[in-house]
C-alpha cells in the first residue's frame, strides 16, 4: 500500500521530516494547522466492499486554499464530498472516522445535514445550474434557508453574490434569462455565486475548471484567490499548475491514501515522498 | 377442396420446388465438387425456386379470399326476386345476414322462408365454384412460378442476392402494415362518419345538447327521429376522465417520488412490482369491481351522509379508472424523474436544500415537461377506456356537473349503439362511427403532442 | 456581504424547524400515496377472491330416480324418437315428490322441482339413450342443485329477508333444510365450471367455451402479430435508411400504440365484417383485430431487443464476409430473441385481457357450444366476464369473480414466464 514509505531506499533518499506534529499518521508532512476550521481524523470511505479512502487525517485552515491533487481514481473527490456529507446521497457509500467542524462532529446523529451544507458550500466539476433563471439560481439558497427578510434584501444578496463571483457585469441586464443559456465558464461562476449567496464558511470545489477553456479557467482561479479572504476553500484539481497557482497548502493523494501534506511552495519545490515527487515531475498520473 | 388442404398442397409444392432448385443448381456444375463454380450456395437456388413457387400463389389466394364473400354477396343480390330489390339498404343487410347464417349452418332451418333457402343454395353453389376456381388458379400459379425459376437457374445466377432482395422486400412489406392499419382506421371511421353527417349536421352533432339515439324501426312510432347532440357525452367523458386524473396524478406522482427518492432498495423491489400489478389487470375486472363493489359502497356511503348517489355514478367509474391509471402515471413519472441528472440534485443538496426542497424545486421542475407529457398520454387513455365505463357508468345522457349522478361517455355509447343485431346503415349505428372519429382525433392529438413533449424532454438530458 | 457568518447561522437555524416539518410532511405524502396504491391492490384482490372463491364448489342433490316406462314410453315402442322427446322432468319431479310425499298442488310442485337444475332431465335422457336397459329400474344419481339452493347454502341469500324479497320462498327454504338434514345436499368441487360452455342457468354455466375461444383467438393473434412485428423491427433497425417513409412508419407505430382499443374494434367491424364479409363472432376476426392491436407493443419491444445487441457483433459478422441478411439471421436475431419473446408474451397477456374491440365484432353473443373452428361463433374469457356480470342472477356474481380468477391466473402465468425468460436469457453487454 505504502511501500515507498517503508522501503529503506526511499527513506534514505527522502528523510522523514523531524517536525511532524502527529507522528502516528503515515502521512508525510504536517497534517495539522493552527486554529483549524475542520479537523478530519482517520477517515475511511467504503463503496460497498471497496475501501476508497484509507485512514486519512487532515485539517482545513481558515482563509486559506487547500489543494488536493493526485492521479485520477485516487479518491480525492470522494474525500472532498465527505466534508459536506454529499456521500449520503450515494446509497452504498459509508464513511467512518471523525470530521469536526469547529469541534462539532458533522457525522453526529444530531447534526442536521441541511444546516451543515449551509455552512459548507460546494462547487461541482461540471457546472450544474438549475433549469431556472439566473436570478432564481442565486436566490434559491437564501430562499430555502430564509436568509432574506424581503425582496429588497434578496435582490441585494443576489447582486452582491454575482458581483463577488465576477459575473454581475455580464448578466445584470438579463437576470431573467435561464441559467443554462450562459457559457460554460459563466455557468461555473454562476454556481459559485449560488454557493456564496448562502454565506458559507467553507467552499468545497471539485475540479471546478475541468470542463472549462483556459480563459474561463483563469477567471475562476482569480476568483478563488479573492474568495480566500472570506472563506476556507478546499479544491480538488487534476492540474498541478492550478494547485500551485491558487493554493497555500497542498495534499497529495494516491490510491486512497493521503501521502503528503505541506505548504504548496514546499511540496512543489521539495517533495519529501517518492510518490509525490514522481507525480509532480510527471512520471505518472 | 377446403382451404387448409389447398394450403397443404401448396406447402408440398414449395418443398418440392426447393429440392428441385437445389438439385438443378448442383447438377449444372456436375455435383458437389463443382460447387465453387456456382455463384451462391445450392441452398439459395432452392430457396429462390421455393419463393417463386410459393409467394405469388399465396398472394393471389389471400386477395381472393379477402373479396370472395363480398363478390358472391353482390352476385346473389343481383338475382334477388323483384320484391326484394325494392328493400332499403338496412333491410337488405338483415336479409343477407340471414342468408349467410343459413349457409354457415348457424341457425336451424325451421321457419326460414323458401326464397331465403333458395338464395342460400345459390350462395353455396357459387361458393363451391369459387373454391374450385381458386384451387385451380393457385396451383397453376405455383407450378408456373416453380417452372419459371427452375429454368432461370444457371451457375451465374446470383441466387443469394435475389433471395436476400426478396426478403428485404418482405420485411419492408411487413413494416408498412402499421401504416395500412392507420389508413384502415381512418378510412373506415371517416367513411361511415361522412354518411352520418349526411343525415345529421356536424354542427348539430358537435354542439347539440340532447342525445337520444333510439330511432323507431317503423315510421309511425312516436319519437322516430332521434337526437344526436353529443355534448352530454363529451362532458360525461370529461368528467369521468377528470375524476380519474384527480386520483391518478397525485397518487401516481407521489408514489413514484417516494419509490425513486426515499424508499430503500428492499422496499422498492417489493412494492414496485406489486403496484405494477394494477397495470396488468384487464379493464373488464376493473369494470366489475366498479359496478359491484365501488358503486354500491359509494351509494351506501352517500345514504349515511345524506347524499343521493346514483348507483352508476360518475364518481365510481372515475375512481376506479383513476386506480387503473395510477401505475401508468407512476412508471412514466419514474422514468422522467430518473432522467433528471444527478448533478442537478447535487447542486441543490450542496446548497443545503432538504430532500423535499430538492425534489419539489429542482427535480420536479426539471422533469415537468416530461411529466406533463405523461399526464397527457394518461388522459388519452382515460378518454379511450371502455370497459370500466360500460360496466359502471350509466347509459342516460344527462347533462350535469354533479359527479354523484349518472353520466354516459363516448365509448359507452359506441358500445351500446353497435352491440346487438342492428341494420348497419341506420343513423344510430353510423353515429357510433362519428363518435369513434371524434375519439380517434382527440386521442391522436393528445398522443402527438405528448410524444413530442416527452421526446424533446428526453433529448434535453441526453 | 451584509451579514456576518454568525447572523447567517442564526437565520438558517431559525428556518430549520419549519423545513424539517415540511420534509416530514412531504415524505408522509409519498408514503401515503404508495400505501394507498397498495391498499387498492389489496381491496381489489380481496373483493374478487372473496366473492369468487365459493364458485369453485357447487351444491349437488342426490336423488333416487325411477325410469318409469309409463312416463317415458307409455306405448312401449322403445324407438329413438320417443326417447328423445319424453317427459324427463317428470321423472325428476317424481323423485323429489318421493322425498316430500305431502306436497300437493301445481304451485308447490313447481316450487319443489325448481330446487333441481334443469340439467337433471338432460342427464336422465343421456343415460337412458346410452343404456336402454335402465328402463323400469331405479338409480341413485347426483344432480346439480338449482343456483338459488347453492346460494342459500353458501350464505349468499339471506334467510332473514322477507319472503317477498328473497329468491326462495319460506317453503323452499324448509325443504332445503330438510334435504340438508337428510344429507343428500353436498358441496363438491365444481367440475362443470371448467368443462361447460355458457348457460342461462348459473349452475350449468362454465368457462370452458370461453377458454377455448380465447385460445383460438390468441392463436390467430400470435401467428399474425409475432412474425409481422419481428419483421418490422428488423427492417426498421437493420435495413431502413432514415427517410421520410421510415419516419412516417415510426410515428405511426408510436401513435398506434396509444389509439384506444375500441377504435380497433370499429376498424374490425367496418373492414373485416362489412367490407370483407368475414363471419361475426369468429375467433379469426377477433384474433385479427387483436393482432393489429398488439402489433405496436411487440414491434417496440422487438426493436429495443435488437438495439441492445452490440454493434461489435454485427461488425464481426460482416467482417467475416456475411451478407447483411446472414448477419441478421445468424447473429442479431438469435441474440435478440429472448427480448422479443418477452415483449410478445406481454403483448399476448394484454390481448388476453382485451374486451372492448371484441364487443364490436360480435363476440359478445350468448354461445352455449364450445367453439370447434376459427370461424365458429365464440366468445373469450374477458367477454364472458362482461356477459355474466350483466346477468341478474345472484349466482352469476360468484361465477363472474371465479372467471376473473381464472383469467388472472393465466395472466400471472404469462407475465411470470416473461419475467423468467428475461432473467434467464437477458445478457448485459
Amino acid at each position: 500500500m505504502n511501500a515507498a514509505t517503508d522501503s529503506p531506499a526511499a527513506k534514505a533518499a527522502h528523510p522523514v521530516p523531524e517536525a511532524s506534529a502527529t507522528p502516528e499518521t503515515k502521512t508525510v508532512g504536517r497534517i495539522t494547522v493552527d486554529d483549524p476550521l475542520i479537523c478530519a481524523r482517520n477517515v475511511d470511505v467504503f463503496y460497498g466492499e471497496k475501501r476508497a479512502i484509507k485512514d486519512v487525517s487532515i485539517d482545513i485552515a481558515r482563509n486559506q486554499v487547500l489543494a488536493m491533487i493526485g492521479p485520477s481514481g485516487c479518491g480525492k473527490s470522494t474525500f472532498l464530498r465527505c466534508f459536506n456529507r454529499m456521500n449520503d446521497t450515494i446509497e452504498q457509500a459509508r464513511v467512518a472516522g471523525s470530521i469536526k467542524l469547529e469541534g462539532q462532529d458533522i457525522y453526529d446523529r444530531r447534526q442536521d445535514v441541511v444546516q451543515l451544507r449551509a455552512r459548507i458550500g460546494m462547487v461541482f466539476q461540471k457546472p450544474n445550474p438549475f433549469p431556472k433563471s439566473i436570478y432564481e439560481n442565486v436566490a434559491y439558497g437564501p430562499r430555502i434557508h430564509g436568509l432574506a427578510a424581503d425582496r429588497i434584501e434578496l435582490d441585494e444578496i443576489v447582486q452582491t453574490s454575482l458581483k463577488r463571483a465576477g459575473l454581475w457585469d455580464e448578466v445584470k441586464d438579463r437576470l431573467g434569462a435561464p441559467g443554462t443559456s450562459l457559457s460554460g465558464g459563466q455557468q461555473q461562476r454562476l454556481c459559485i455565486a449560488r454557493t456564496i449567496a448562502v454565506n458559507p464558511e467553507v467552499i468545497l470545489m471539485d475540479e471546478p475548471c475541468s470542463a472549462l477553456d483556459p480563459i474561463a479557467t483563469a477567471r475562476i482561479e482569480d476568483l478563488i484567490d479573492e474568495l480566500r479572504a472570506s472563506y476556507a476553500i478546499a479544491i480538488v484539481t487534476h492540474s498541478m499548475q492550478q494547485a500551485a497557482r491558487v493554493s497555500q497548502r497542498t495534499a497529495y493523494f494516491h490510491l486512497g491514501d493521503l501521502i503528503e501534506v505541506g505548504e504548496t511552495d514546499r511540496i512543489f519545490t521539495n517533495p519529501r515522498h517518492k510518490l509525490t515527487e514522481d507525480y509532480i515531475t510527471g512520471r505518472f498520473g | 377442396m377446403t382451404h387448409s388442404i389447398l394450403l397443404l398442397l401448396l406447402a408440398v409444392l414449395v418443398l418440392l420446388a426447393f429440392w428441385l432448385g437445389e438439385r438443378r443448381s448442383l447438377s449444372l456444375v456436375g455435383g458437389g465438387r463443382g460447387i465453387r463454380n456456382l455463384h451462391s450456395l445450392p441452398y439459395y437456388y432452392g430457396m429462390l425456386t421455393a419463393l417463386w413457387c410459393g409467394l405469388p400463389a399465396l398472394l393471389v389466394m389471400g386477395l381472393w379470399l379477402l373479396f370472395q364473400n363480398t363478390v358472391i354477396t353482390g352476385l346473389i343480390s343481383a338475382h334477388f326476386p323483384g320484391d326484394w330489390q325494392a328493400l332499403d339498404a338496412g333491410q337488405r343487410g338483415l336479409l343477407i345476414n340471414e342468408i349467410r347464417n343459413v349457409v354457415s349452418g348457424q341457425i336451424t332451418l325451421e321457419g326460414v322462408r323458401p326464397q331465403v333457402l333458395a338464395a342460400a343454395a345459390e350462395y353455396r353453389q357459387m361458393q363451391s365454384i369459387a373454391n374450385l376456381a381458386l384451387s385451380g388458379l393457385v396451383l397453376v400459379i405455383a407450378i408456373a412460378g416453380l417452372g419459371f425459376a427452375h429454368r432461370q437457374i444457371s451457375p451465374t445466377l446470383r441466387a443469394r442476392n435475389a433471395v436476400e432482395r426478396i426478403f428485404e422486400w418482405l420485411l419492408l412489406g411487413c413494416s408498412t402494415i402499421a401504416v395500412f392499419v392507420t389508413i384502415g382506421i381512418v378510412l373506415s371511421v371517416v367513411y361511415e362518419s361522412l354518411r352520418f353527417f349526411h343525415v345529421v349536421s356536424v354542427h348539430e352533432f358537435l354542439l347539440g345538447l340532447s342525445w337520444s339515439p333510439q330511432t323507431a324501426l317503423r315510421a309511425d312510432q312516436a319519437g322516430s327521429s332521434g337526437a344526436f347532440g353529443a355534448v352530454p357525452l363529451f362532458l360525461g367523458t370529461a368528467m369521468i376522465s377528470g375524476i380519474a386524473m384527480l386520483i391518478a396524478v397525485p397518487v401516481g406522482l407521489f408514489s413514484a417520488i417516494y419509490l425513486a427518492e426515499y424508499a430503500d432498495r428492499r422496499f422498492r423491489s417489493v412494492v414496485k412490482p406489486v403496484l405494477e400489478v394494477l397495470a396488468g389487470i384487464p379493464t373488464v375486472v376493473y369494470g366489475f369491481f366498479a359496478a359491484l363493489t365501488v358503486g354500491p359502497a359509494l351509494r351506501n356511503l352517500g345514504e349515511v351522509v345524506g347524499l343521493s348517489v346514483a348507483s352508476e355514478s360518475a364518481l365510481a367509474a372515475g375512481l376506479v379508472m383513476g386506480v387503473m391509471i395510477i401505475p401508468f402515471i407512476s412508471s412514466l413519472s419514474d422514468d422522467m424523474i430518473s432522467a433528471v441528472p444527478q448533478s442537478l440534485r447535487d447542486g441543490a443538496y450542496a446548497l443545503g436544500a432538504t430532500r423535499s426542497e430538492t425534489i419539489r424545486q429542482v427535480v420536479l421542475r426539471a422533469a415537468l415537461p416530461g411529466i406533463v407529457g405523461g399526464v397527457l398520454l394518461a388522459i388519452s387513455r382515460a378518454i379511450g377506456e371502455t370497459m370500466i365505463v360500460v360496466m359502471a357508468a350509466g347509459l342516460a345522457a344527462n347533462l350535469t356537473a354533479n359527479p354523484l349522478e349518472a353520466v354516459t361517455t363516448v365509448t359507452v355509447q359506441i358500445v351500446t349503439l353497435l352491440t346487438g343485431d342492428q341494420e348497419f346503415d341506420s343513423p344510430k349505428t353510423l353515429a357510433a362511427f362519428a363518435l369513434g372519429l371524434v375519439l380517434f382525433l382527440v386521442t391522436l392529438a393528445l398522443n402527438v403532442v405528448a410524444l413530442k413533449v416527452v421526446r424533446k424532454y428526453r433529448e434535453q438530458y441526453e | 456581504m451584509s451579514k456576518s457568518v454568525a447572523e447567517t447561522r442564526a437565520l438558517v437555524e431559525k428556518s430549520l424547524r419549519r423545513r424539517q416539518w415540511a420534509e416530514r410532511r412531504f415524505r408522509a405524502y409519498g408514503l401515503g400515496a404508495v400505501l394507498l396504491g397498495l391498499l387498492f391492490v389489496v381491496v381489489l384482490f380481496t373483493s374478487v377472491f372473496s366473492q369468487g372463491w365459493s364458485a369453485f364448489r357447487q351444491t349437488n342433490l342426490t336423488l333416487e330416480v325411477f325410469y318409469d316406462p309409463a312416463v317415458i314410453d307409455p306405448e312401449g315402442t322403445a324407438d329413438a324418437d320417443t326417447l328423445a322427446v319424453a317427459d324427463y322432468p317428470a321423472l325428476v319431479r317424481a323423485a323429489l315428490k318421493q322425498r316430500f310425499p305431502d306436497v300437493e298442488g301445481r304451485t308447490a310442485t313447481r316450487q319443489l322441482s325448481d330446487l333441481v337444475s334443469s340439467s337433471a332431465a338432460n342427464v336422465l335422457q343421456a343415460r337412458l339413450t346410452a343404456d336402454h336397459s335402465l328402463m323400469g329400474k331405479h338409480e341413485t344419481l347426483r344432480f346439480l342443485a338449482d343456483d338459488k339452493v347453492d346460494q342459500l347454502l353458501k350464505g349468499r341469500i339471506s334467510r332473514d329477508l322477507d319472503e317477498a324479497d328473497r329468491a326462495l320462498s319460506d317453503q323452499q327454504v324448509q325443504w332445503i333444510d330438510a334435504l340438508k338434514h337428510d344429507g343428500v345436499l353436498s358441496l363438491d368441487f365444481n367440475r362443470g365450471f371448467f368443462s361447460n360452455g355458457d348457460s342461462r342457468e348459473p349452475e350449468q354455466a362454465g368457462v370452458w367455451g370461453a377458454f377455448v375461444g380465447s385460445l383460438y383467438t390468441l392463436g390467430v393473434t400470435l401467428l399474425l402479430s409475432f412474425p409481422i412485428a419481428v419483421a418490422t423491427a428488423i427492417y426498421l433497425e437493420e435495413f431502413a435508411r432514415r427517410t421520410r417513409w421510415t419516419d412516417l412508419i415510426e410515428v405511426n407505430i408510436n401513435n398506434l400504440a396509444a389509439v384506444p382499443s375500441i377504435v380497433f374494434g370499429l376498424l374490425g367491424l367496418a373492414m373485416f365484417l362489412n367490407i370483407f364479409g368475414m363471419p361475426r363472432s369468429a375467433p379469426l376476426v377477433g384474433g385479427l383485430v387483436l393482432a393489429l392491436l398488439t402489433l405496436p407493443t411487440i414491434i417496440i419491444a422487438s426493436r429495443a431487443a435488437i438495439k441492445a445487441v452490440p454493434p461489435s457483433i454485427r461488425e464481426a459478422a460482416l467482417g467475416m464476409g456475411a451478407s447483411k441478411l446472414q448477419m441478421v439471421m445468424h447473429h442479431v436475431l438469435p441474440l435478440a430473441m429472448p427480448g422479443m419473446l418477452t415483449g410478445t408474451i406481454i403483448g399476448m397477456a394484454r390481448a388476453l385481457g382485451e374486451t372492448a374491440p371484441l364487443l364490436m365484432i360480435g363476440m359478445v353473443a350468448f354461445i352455449v357450444d364450445v367453439p370447434h373452428s376459427l370461424t365458429a361463433p365464440a366468445t373469450v374469457l374477458p367477454v364472458q366476464v362482461f356477459l355474466w356480470s350483466d346477468s341478474p342472477e345472484r349466482a352469476f356474481i360468484e361465477r363472474t369473480s371465479a372467471a376473473i380468477i381464472v383469467l388472472l391466473v393465466f395472466l400471472v402465468v404469462m407475465n411470470a414466464t416473461a419475467v423468467v425468460l428475461r432473467n434467464r436469457f437477458e445478457r448485459r453487454w
